[in-house]
């Protein structure tokens, strides 16, 4: 008894508050389920997949914060050239249809996934040498304003490129069923998302965890002088991680591009989400990144397909921004983030 | 040594005053010398006609006020064209029909006595317009100003992604028509010295007079002169000190015993003021609000003007402002054609306008890495950028691996 007005007292009224947010968020939830399950289920399913493709998109922007506490604005360029160039790649260079057979286009794409990550990957590190790399001592907000710039650059590279239609590629990945419970339906391309983004995470962490580089880029990312103390080549583990994120947003394109067609300026819209995914989990940590990014396209594909309140995607933005700024103002560090003694 | 010091701060001053008599001259004249300036042989045809300098100067307006933000008080604002925002659609709320259901009129020019909807002055809508956006700044500073650096750009791009999904939403609240959808709010009515003017010669509305172009051209500079003032007295005064002491050093300057929340919300309020004066006048001189005016590209626009004429220096902004508005209205789309005239094979197609943006992330980004401190630096964020600043310890690896986290000799 005591011990929980001990609680309610020492709660503040900003948590009050965001609580009862979070409470009113389950009871709409939990109304909507109850009235229509099997749409329910359906909704989180498409929420699931853009979440994935989110995800992999929100780990380059948490990657690159938590060694140079820089938000790459450019990323989400970064990823919709990729996904442009992967078109290319695609239609013209491989020439895959649908009528190619299916180890062709399994072939095809592992192919395509490699040369563009590879190629995005060497891309990304080759922006952070030529535009952030002379900043490092320069004020915080010169680097941020000098990705904006960037991230302009990248977009209309693509413009340039490949003009305002929306490049795409034929359905290689069948829209059929790959499991079918009663109204509940789950394509093979939903499923194809996973398929590729799942081992990708797993290697990202084994490489994060696991190797030396990984290790170098995790004590950079807590402490950069000490680490320069220890011996351990700031420069280079800089360099990898942009050659990681590079690579995580060349996947994403192409997986992006699998699912949805692709324009020069699909990047910022979606970078924008991404990077909110990457707060909401609390930026720097990898794996809030996944969980705030499957939180976020779990709110998306609710907003857009619930029957009951739901605004429609007419809001679809405002709703993504209103959720980063109530975390800001009453969590800054994010769900699975450490406080920070900057509080943010 | 004092006196040698003062006389020649005065000569500088003696000299910044000339200057800005001769521009100020050459802006009476403008619109009679433009017709000459524009048979000029070769230039001519670069030359801004009164229109676009009309616009030019608007967007100069907004640059001067989110340079207050960014410039003196170092808040990187990404959201100003939410302020650009609601400027506008004040003057769509209070001169122009788009309340049809209330008729009420208090110094409207240019409308029947008939006209249905809310039309009052639009000089008294100026200021008006300027409160409002104020107060909306305010709204959006409380909760976020908290928030340091980059996340307060995150925040305030956020905000500037919220308000004209809102304005283009917001047609049916609750079936109340408040701003009238993605069709936006049009026509605004023109400014003009009403009949009372008309009795002495000057032109009853603008919009109307053969002479509209000159008119609110006149009209901009004296908003762009009220604030240049506002700017420069603001930036030397109490406020305005506390507004650079956050710049240099948030903690020195909390520990000075500046109250950091207060005075960041004033930056806010006081840059968001003049955003909504401006977009207040540009609607009128468009004759409406429409929500696809307002989208990020122009908030990194602006900023892109304050970082090409130079961080916290007034001139500069001037300066930068008016270079990028006169590409941005005219000059990358005379350039093209002259690129297209000229007759260089692969060109004959090409149209700068269609990369504008990206002509600005170039200059962006040559503009951080060769000359972070702009066309016409600030004394003082000059010394700012060479010295470095004690507020964001970083790890230097160009200066062969040194740590410049603090340097003793500057304490």
């Amino acid at each position: 008894m005591s011990d929980t007005t001990a609680k309610l007292k020492g709660a503040s009224v900003t948590d009050l508050i965001g609580l009862s947010l979070v409470g009113l968020l389950v009871f709409w939830l939990a109304v909507n389920f109850v009235k229509e399950p099997a749409d329910f289920i359906n909704i989180s399913l498409i929420g699931l997949t853009n979440g994935t493709i989110f995800g992999i998109v929100a780990l380059g922007y948490t990657l690159v914060y938590g060694i140079l506490q820089l938000i790459n604005f450019a990323h989400g360029d970064v990823f919709a050239l990729s996904g442009l160039v992967a078109s290319t790649v695609i239609v013209s260079v491989l020439g895959l249809d649908e009528a190619s057979s299916v180890a062709v286009i399994i072939g095809g794409l592992a192919v395509t996934l490699l040369v563009i990550m590879t190629g995005f990957a060497l891309f990304n590190a080759s922006i952070e040498r030529i535009a952030y790399k002379p900043l490092r001592s320069a004020p915080r907000l010169a680097p941020l304003i000098t990705a904006i710039g960037v991230s302009f650059i990248v977009q209309n590279i693509g413009l340039a490129i490949y003009g305002v239609n929306y490049q795409t590629v034929p359905n290689f990945i069948p829209r059929t069923d790959a499991i079918h419970i009663g109204d509940i339906s789950y394509s093979w391309s939903k499923a194809s998302v996973l398929i590729i983004v799942v081992p990708l995470l797993l290697v990202l962490s084994w490489f994060v965890r696991s190797t030396k580089q990984g290790k170098a880029m995790r004590a950079v990312a807590q402490d950069t002088e000490a680490s320069a103390m220890m011996g351990i080549d700031v420069n280079r583990t800089i360099s990898v991680t942009f050659l990681l994120a590079g690579a995580l947003a060349g996947a994403a394109g192409i997986i992006y591009l699998l699912q949805f067609n692709m324009r020069y300026d699909t990047g910022f819209e979606l970078g924008l989400i991404a990077f909110t995914a990457a707060v909401l989990g609390g930026i720097g940590n990898l794996t809030g990144a996944v969980v705030g990014a499957l939180i976020i396209g779990f709110i998306q594909a609710f907003n857009e397909g619930l029957g009951w309140l739901a605004p429609g995607s007419d809001w679809t933005r405002s709703m993504v921004f209103g959720i980063l700024i109530l975390i800001l103002v009453f969590r800054p560090e994010g769900i699975l983030g450490e406080q920070t003694p900057e509080g943010a | 040594m004092t006196d040698l010091g003062t006389r020649a701060r005065s000569a500088a001053g003696n000299r910044n005053a000339v200057a800005v008599a001769v521009l100020l001259v050459l802006a009476l004249i403008y619109p009679t010398i433009f017709p000459t300036l524009a048979k000029l042989p070769v230039i001519g045809d670069f030359v801004p006609s009164t229109d676009s300098m009309v616009v030019m100067i608007v967007f100069t307006t907004m640059a001067i006020g989110l340079n207050m933000v960014v410039g003196y008080a170092g808040l990187l604002d990404l959201g100003y064209v939410a302020f650009y925002a609601v400027g506008a659609y004040t003057a769509g709320w209070f001169a122009s029909q788009q309340f049809d259901q209330v008729s009420f009129q208090f110094g409207g020019v240019g409308i029947v006595e008939s006209l249905p909807g809310i039309h009052i002055s639009m000089w008294i809508v100026l200021p008006v317009a300027g409160l409002l956006t104020m107060l909306a700044g305010i709204a959006i500073g409380l909760p976020t100003l908290r928030l340091r650096g980059d996340y307060l750009a995150i925040v305030t791009l956020g905000f500037g992604e919220i308000v004209p999904q809102f304005v283009r939403n917001a047609d049916s609240i609750g079936g109340f028509d408040l701003t009238h959808g993605t069709f936006g709010i049009s026509p605004i009515d023109s400014l003009g010295f009403g009949a009372l003017g008309a009795a002495i010669g000057l032109p009853e509305s603008f919009r109307q007079s053969s002479e509209r172009a000159q008119w609110y051209f006149w009209t901009a500079v004296v908003i762009l002169l009220i604030t240049v003032f506002c700017s420069v007295r603001l930036r030397d005064s109490r406020l305005g000190r506390a507004w650079i002491a956050i710049r240099e050093d948030e903690t020195a300057a909390a520990a000075m015993g500046i109250p950091l929340m207060r005075t960041k919300t004033w930056a806010y309020a006081l840059g968001a003021f003049f955003g909504g004066v401006a977009g207040a006048f540009y609607a009128s001189f468009k004759g409406g609000a429409f929500p696809a005016d307002f989208y990020f590209n122009i908030s990194v626009f602006l900023l892109c003007m304050v970082i090409l004429g130079g961080m916290g220096s007034v001139w500069g902004v001037i300066l930068g402002g008016m270079i990028l508005g006169y590409l941005n209205v005219e000059g990358l789309a005379t350039i093209g054609s002259k690129i297209q005239q000229s007759g260089i094979p692969s060109f004959e197609s090409f149209d700068p306008t269609k990369y504008q943006f990206g002509i600005y992330g170039i200059i962006i980004v040559v503009m951080m890495l060769f000359r972070p401190t702009g066309l016409i630096p600030e004394r003082r964020h000059k010394i700012e950028m060479e010295e470095g600043v004690h507020d964001t310890p970083f790890y230097d690896v160009q200066l062969e691996g040194t740590l410049t986290d603090r340097d003793p000799s500057d304490d």
